[in-house]
C-alpha cells in the first residue's frame, strides 16, 4: 500500500513493535502537525468554511490503515483528514482542497468535510453524520462479484451509532456475510453532546452482538492496538465471515469545529486527556524503548519540513478553476 | 415483437440488462426469490442467481449498497418499492448518490438506476398515493424518467441502467397490468432524454406524463370531436427534460396545457410553465394552464378519491378553457 509516511524514522528503538511504532508515531505527528496548519490557515481566513479537526484521534486511522490493503475501500466522516492522510494522500493536496485551489484533491469541489481520493483506497469524507456507513456496505458488496478480495472499512463516531442509516448498514452486512469493518471513533462528545446522556448503554460495540457479529473495544489512542484489532477484522472480512464493530477510545483535544467554544467541557477534561493522547503516549514509548531525544527530534523535525513544504506549494497555487464549475454532472 | 404489457416489459427489460451488463446487480425488498410484489423481477433469481437478491426492509442500506457497489465497479439496479418509502432514505440518492461525480470531478461515478413507482389506485392510504417525481427532478445529478407505456416501460429503464450516472425511473402502479402492446425487444438502447410527440395537433399544446397520459389522449380525442385539434407531448424524461420539443409545439399551438397527477404547487409543471415563459412568451396567446392534483393530503376512500384526482373531464375542461381565450 501506499506508504503512511515519507519519512523514514531514524535510530528507531529495537525490533519490529519499536520500528512500527516509530513509523507510526511519524504518520500520527504528520497527521497532528497538518490539522495545526489548517487551524492556523482558518484563524487567517485562508480557509474558508466550517473544519473539523481529529487532533487527538490520529492513532485511529493510522492503526487502522496500517491493517489494510491498496485494494481496500476506505470511507470516513468529515473529521476525515487524517484518514485521508493514512491513505497516503499527499498533505499538498488536501491543503489545496482546504484552500480552494486548482490542485486540491478534488479541485476545491469537496472542501474540508466532503473530499475523495479514490485512486489512494479513499472513498471519502461523508458529511452527513452516518451516511457513509451503507456505502461501504456497498462497496463490500461489489467485492462479492468482482473476485477482488477487497473489503471496506467506514469509520464514524459513536453519535453516528444513533443513526438510523447505521443500523441498516450493520443489519445489512451482518445478513450477508459482508466484508466491512465498522470503526467507531468514539470520543465521547456526539458533536456537542456527551454521548453518554444520549445512550442508556455507553458500551457501543456491544451492540454487535444484537446483530450476531463480533464487536471489540480498544484503545484508541495506541495507534498498535488498533492496528490488531483492525487486522483481525480484516482477517475475518477477506475469509468471507462478515463485518465486524472496532470500537475505539479516544478523545478530541479541540472543539467539534473550528470556533467550537467548547462550553460543555468540565474542568480539566481536556487538559488531562492531553496527558494521555496518542502522540504523547507513543513519544514516551518510543524514549523508554531506546530511541534517543536526538533521533526523535529529528523524526520531528522531517515530519515539520514535509508539512511546511505541503503547505507553502498549497498556498502558492492557483485559485480553482471557475470555467469548470458546471462539469461533471453528468457523464 | 412480444405482446406485453407495462409490468411484463420493465421485466423483460430487467433481465435483457442483466444480460447485456454482466456488472449489473439487482435487488430490493421481495424483490428475488418472490419476484417483487408486482412480478416486475419475476424469474431473475432463477436465471441469473446471485446476482439477484432480496434484502431487509432498509431502504438507505439498498441505496447506500448500491452507491458503495456502484463505485466499486457494478452497475446496480434496485427497488424501492413505493416512492413513498423513498422518503425514510432521501439521504442516500439526494446526499450521496447525486454528489458521486460532482465532487470528484468525474474520478467517481455512481452507474445505479433505482425503480420505484407510484400514484393514486383506488384505495391507496396517503402513505401510499404520492407523486413525487417533482422531488427527484429538483436534484441536480440525477436523471429521472416516468415511462408511460409499455414500449417505455421498456426502453427507459433500458435507458436509465445504461446510463453512467443516477437514475431515478417512475413507474405508475395503474399501468402494470394494463393492456398488452406490441413491444419491440431488440432495438438499440437509446441515450436518456427525448419527449415524444404522442399525437400532432395545431390549436394547444398538451403536456404530460406518466399514467396521466391516457387521460390526456382521451381529453385530445374529446376536443377533436370538437373540432380542436390538440398536439399532445409526453414527456417522458423530467431530468433532462425536453424543452425544445415543447418549445416548438407551443411556437406553433400558442397555447399551453400541462397536466399531472402530482399535486399543483411545487409540481414539475410549474417548471415547465417557466421554461416556457422564458422560451416562448410572445408566442403564447393565452395564459398557461396547470391541471394537477389540489394541494391536498390524499384519502383512501375511491369515491374521495374520485373527488381529487384528476382526470380527462378535468384535462378537457382546461384544454376548453384555454383555447377559449381569443388571440
Amino acid at each position: 500500500m501506499t506508504p503512511t509516511t515519507t519519512t523514514t524514522p531514524a535510530a528507531a528503538p529495537a525490533g519490529p513493535a519499536g520500528a512500527a511504532l516509530a513509523g507510526q508515531f511519524a504518520a500520527m505527528l504528520r497527521i497532528r502537525r497538518f490539522e495545526e496548519r489548517i487551524e492556523k490557515m482558518r484563524h487567517a481566513g485562508e480557509v474558508i468554511g466550517s473544519v473539523h479537526l481529529c487532533i487527538g484521534q490520529e492513532a485511529i486511522p493510522v492503526g487502522a490503515r496500517a491493517a489494510l490493503e491498496e485494494r481496500d475501500a476506505l470511507f470516513s466522516t468529515y473529521r476525515g483528514h487524517g484518514w485521508a492522510l493514512a491513505c497516503g494522500v499527499p498533505a499538498e493536496a488536501l491543503f489545496g482542497e482546504l484552500l480552494g485551489k486548482r490542485t486540491g484533491v478534488n479541485g476545491g469541489r469537496g472542501g474540508s468535510a466532503y473530499f475523495s481520493a479514490p485512486s489512494y483506497g479513499f472513498y471519502g469524507e461523508n458529511s452527513i453524520v452516518g451516511g457513509g456507513a451503507p456505502i461501504a456496505a456497498g462497496a463490500a458488496l461489489a467485492a462479492r462479484y468482482d473476485g477482488s478480495g477487497a473489503i471496506a472499512l467506514t469509520a464514524f463516531g459513536e453519535g453516528a451509532m444513533n443513526q438510523g442509516s447505521v443500523h441498516e448498514a450493520l443489519n445489512f452486512a451482518a445478513a450477508f456475510d459482508l466484508g466491512v469493518i465498522f470503526v467507531i471513533e468514539n470520543n465521547r462528545y456526539s458533536e456537542l453532546t456527551p454521548t453518554k446522556d444520549m445512550v442508556r448503554d455507553d458500551e457501543l460495540w456491544k451492540r454487535a452482538a444484537a446483530y450476531g457479529i463480533p464487536g471489540v473495544r480498544v484503545d484508541g489512542n495506541d495507534p498498535l492496538a488498533v492496528r490488531d484489532a483492525v487486522a483481525e477484522a480484516a482477517a475475518r472480512a477477506r475469509a468471507g465471515e462478515g463485518p465486524t464493530v472496532v470500537e475505539t477510545m479516544t478523545e478530541r483535544l479541540v472543539g467539534h469545529y473550528i470556533g467550537d467554544g467548547e462550553a460543555y467541557r468540565q474542568e480539566g477534561e481536556v487538559a488531562a486527556a492531553r496527558e494521555r493522547e496518542p502522540l504523547v503516549v507513543a513519544r514516551a514509548a518510543l524514549l523508554d524503548g531506546g530511541m534517543s531525544a536526538d533521533s526523535l527530534e529529528e523524526l520531528v523535525t522531517s515530519v515539520e519540513a514535509e508539512i511546511d513544504a505541503a503547505a507553502a506549494a498549497a498556498l502558492a497555487a492557483e485559485p480553482a478553476d471557475t470555467t469548470t464549475v458546471r462539469e461533471h454532472l453528468h457523464a | 415483437m412480444p405482446e406485453l404489457n407495462y409490468v411484463s416489459a420493465v421485466n423483460a427489460a430487467l433481465h435483457r440488462a442483466m444480460d447485456e451488463f454482466p456488472e449489473a446487480i439487482a435487488f430490493g425488498e421481495d424483490f428475488a426469490i418472490p419476484g417483487g410484489v408486482f412480478t416486475a423481477s419475476k424469474g431473475l433469481r432463477d436465471r441469473f442467481g446471485e446476482r439477484v437478491f432480496d434484502t431487509p426492509i432498509s431502504e438507505a442500506a439498498i441505496l447506500g449498497g448500491a452507491i458503495g457497489a456502484a463505485v466499486r465497479g457494478r452497475r446496480p439496479i434496485v427497488e424501492i418499492m413505493w416512492v413513498d418509502f423513498f422518503l425514510v432514505a432521501l439521504d442516500q440518492i439526494v446526499n450521496q448518490a447525486a454528489n458521486v461525480r460532482y465532487v470528484s470531478q468525474g474520478e467517481l461515478t455512481a452507474p445505479l438506476t433505482v425503480r420505484t413507482q407510484q400514484g393514486v389506485l383506488a384505495g391507496s392510504c396517503a402513505q401510499h398515493s404520492q407523486s413525487l417525481e417533482a422531488i427527484f427532478a429538483h436534484v441536480p445529478g440525477l436523471i429521472v424518467g416516468l415511462p408511460a407505456t409499455p414500449q417505455d416501460a421498456y426502453d427507459m429503464l433500458l435507458s436509465a441502467i445504461a446510463a453512467d450516472d443516477p437514475a431515478v425511473v417512475i413507474e405508475h402502479r395503474s399501468l402494470y397490468f394494463g393492456p398488452r402492446a406490441p413491444v419491440s425487444v431488440d432495438g438499440p438502447i437509446e441515450p436518456v432524454g427525448g419527449a415524444r410527440v404522442r399525437r400532432a395537433g395545431e390549436d394547444v399544446t398538451l403536456v404530460t406524463w406518466g399514467a396521466m397520459l391516457g387521460a390526456a389522449v382521451s381529453a385530445a380525442e374529446q376536443l377533436a370531436d370538437e373540432g380542436v385539434s390538440v398536439e399532445l407531448i409526453d414527456a417522458r424524461w423530467l431530468a433532462p427534460f425536453d424543452t425544445a420539443t415543447v418549445t416548438a409545439s407551443v411556437e406553433k399551438t400558442g397555447r399551453l396545457v400541462i397536466a399531472h397527477e402530482a399535486n399543483v404547487s411545487g409540481g414539475f409543471g410549474a417548471e415547465v410553465a417557466a421554461r416556457i415563459a422564458n422560451e416562448a412568451l410572445w408566442s403564447l396567446e393565452a395564459p398557461i394552464v396547470r391541471v394537477g392534483l389540489p394541494d391536498s393530503r390524499i384519502p383512501a376512500a375511491p369515491v374521495l378519491q374520485r373527488a381529487l384526482v384528476p382526470g380527462a373531464e378535468q384535462i378537457a375542461a382546461a384544454l376548453r378553457e384555454t383555447v377559449a381565450v381569443p388571440a
